[in-house]
């Protein structure tokens, strides 16, 4: 029997940390149950009949090749997709039991359950503090020096502190590209979301910015249940812990990430890994 | 090859310096103007000349120069709030709608229509209703004239405020209104700016729309609205025409250009140290 790395997916090195011990995924209850969801930008149809389940407290990542609808799908977890019309979607979404696809649904609450970090990074044009501020004050009244602890607290878990302390009162579009999408995770964690998603966060970024915010992730799964859209299949299985492989708008398959670049259940995802298209 | 090379060369030096003569030839109207106002206008500035009012011989322009402070500030700010309101719904909530199209075509036509004719506006639906001539009535053509480059501007700077930042403050939970208030302006607020003070120096000269609204005075007019407002691009107007026979007129009048052409010349050069400050 020949071993993952040297056989099926040759480009792709074998992460350490599938050796380690890991918890169960399939144990991990769902945070969010996508439940036959079809979506359409117009008359085109993006999204065809996704079922899946994201597990609570896991990174999932979403691949597949440019236009097979994974960002559509994770744009449908917080509804931003309502702020353009001429878009429509059908199906169920859970977030914990409840159906957030629902025009009745307040979109604002939802998304302040639901953050989102996006490509490229998007800091306010204001200060470092005020664009954590931001969202914060969107649903909370806190004090000043409330808003300071809060402020240190998501530039803290951000891994962001450190650099920024002395220039909190400088403008935030002033940092680093790396250091706005830091800022950006700061700005979504300070809001005290119960889900992240993550719109291919790195794809603008350097290495070492992309490996600090790699490391950011996993330390953030321990409090918040984190999506991942990235072109970069090392970085999927790097960070997830479950991926899901969509192709045509199609969800071809999603399971534990070690199996999915080892043993792929289907011959399009094999395709896709080892390299023969996307 | 070579001649081809000098051909084109020598085609190259004929039009730069067709350029450069052409620029040369607008400046030097610029500096000329400048240099007639600074020698002709700069002889007569005297402190009386903002302390006095201005009289049928003599005097200074200080009531007219009160009277243009007046209605251009109350003109700016009208403008400014509808002007603003307006840029912010075309570009935020109008989008591509057909009422959206119409506004925009409407104000691109305001933008370049002749600022008499928004002057005979005034005079028909205020003047000639109230009775009188008013300072009201002249701030409020000079409000006319400024909506359409507000408007202009606004929308403008917030087209250029980045669609991810909207998605980015909406993800958030934020609402529209919060998302265009505190993130749109706070991107677009140096752009929104210069364009208000670009406008505040258009009207700041103009004199057709206050010929049949606010008329003109030769008395002081401390914010009584209700009467006629002495101005300066009318004073400027009357002494070098049906008073150029009074040799101090004249002399003032060259002061008022003197004193509104640096006037304008410092608001723009405001707006643009304004719109520097973006980057």
């Amino acid at each position: 029997m020949t071993t993952a790395s040297e056989g099926l997916v040759p480009r792709f090195s074998r992460p350490e940390a599938w050796d380690q011990a890991r918890p169960a995924v399939a144990d991990a209850e769902a945070k969010l149950r996508v439940e036959d969801l079809n979506f359409y930008y117009g008359s085109f149809q993006a999204l065809k009949s996704i079922s899946m389940d994201v597990p609570a407290n896991q990174v999932t990542a979403f691949i597949g090749p440019s236009g097979c609808g994974k960002s559509t799908l994770l744009r449908c977890f917080n509804r931003i997709h309502d702020l353009y019309p001429g878009m429509r979607s059908e199906g169920a979404i859970q977030l914990d039991g409840q159906n957030i696809n629902d025009a009745r649904v307040d979109t604002n609450l939802l998304r302040a359950r639901i953050g989102m970090v996006f490509q490229k990074p998007t800091p306010f044009p204001m200060t470092v503090h005020d664009n954590i501020a931001f969202g914060v004050r969107l649903y909370e009244r806190l004090n000043e020096r409330d808003m300071e602890n809060r402020v240190q607290w998501a530039l803290e878990k951000a891994a962001l502190w450190d650099e920024v302390k002395d220039k909190l009162h400088q403008n935030g579009q002033a940092l680093s590209g790396g250091q706005q999408q830091r800022l950006c995770i700061a700005r979504t964690i300070a809001v005290k979301p119960e889900v992240i998603l993550l719109d291919e966060p790195t794809s603008a970024l350097d290495p070492i910015s992309t490996g600090y915010i790699e490391d950011l992730i996993n330390e953030l799964k321990a409090d918040y249940t984190i999506v991942i859209v990235t072109h970069n299949m090392q970085q999927a299985a790097r960070v997830s812990d479950v991926t899901a492989f969509m192709y045509l708008g199609e969800l071809i398959e999603c399971d534990e990430t070690p199996k999915i670049f080892t043993q792929p259940g289907d011959s399009r995802t094999e395709d896709y890994i080892t390299g023969r298209y996307g | 090859m070579y001649s081809v090379y000098q051909r084109r060369r020598l085609i190259n030096r004929v039009i730069m310096g067709f350029c450069i003569a052409a620029a040369a030839f607008g400046i030097a109207w610029l500096l000329l103007i400048l240099w007639s106002l600074v020698v002709k206008g700069g002889a007569a500035l005297s402190l009386s000349v903002f302390t006095e009012r201005t009289q049928m011989n003599g005097g200074g322009l200080g009531n007219a120069i009160l009277g243009s402070l007046i209605m251009t500030a109350l003109g700016t700010l009208f403008g400014s709030i509808i002007g603003v309101a307006a840029g912010t719904w075309l570009a935020e909530y109008g989008g591509k709608s057909r009422l959206a199209s119409a506004i925009r075509f409407i104000n691109d036509v305001l933008l370049s229509a002749p600022s008499i004719i928004v002057g005979l506006f005034i005079y028909a639906v205020v003047v000639l209703q109230t009775g009188h001539f008013s300072g009201w009535a002249g701030a409020l053509s000079l409000t006319v004239i400024i909506i359409p480059v507000v408007i202009r501007a606004t929308e403008d700077m917030l087209l250029l405020v980045p669609n991810t930042l909207r998605e980015a403050a909406a993800a958030l939970g934020a609402h529209r209104w919060w998302v265009v208030t505190r993130v749109c302006y706070a991107g677009a607020r140096a752009g929104i700016v210069t364009g208000i003070l670009l406008g505040c120096a258009r009207i700041s000269g103009e004199t057709a729309p206050l010929l049949f609204t606010s008329l003109n005075s030769n008395q002081w007019n401390f914010f009584d609205l209700n009467s006629e407002m002495p101005n300066l691009p009318m004073t400027l107007y009357q002494n070098m025409t049906i008073n150029s026979f009074i040799p101090r007129q004249v002399e003032l009048a060259w002061a008022g250009a003197l004193l509104l052409t640096v006037a304008i010349l410092l608001l723009n050069i405001v707006a643009r140290v304004v719109s520097r400050q973006r980057g």
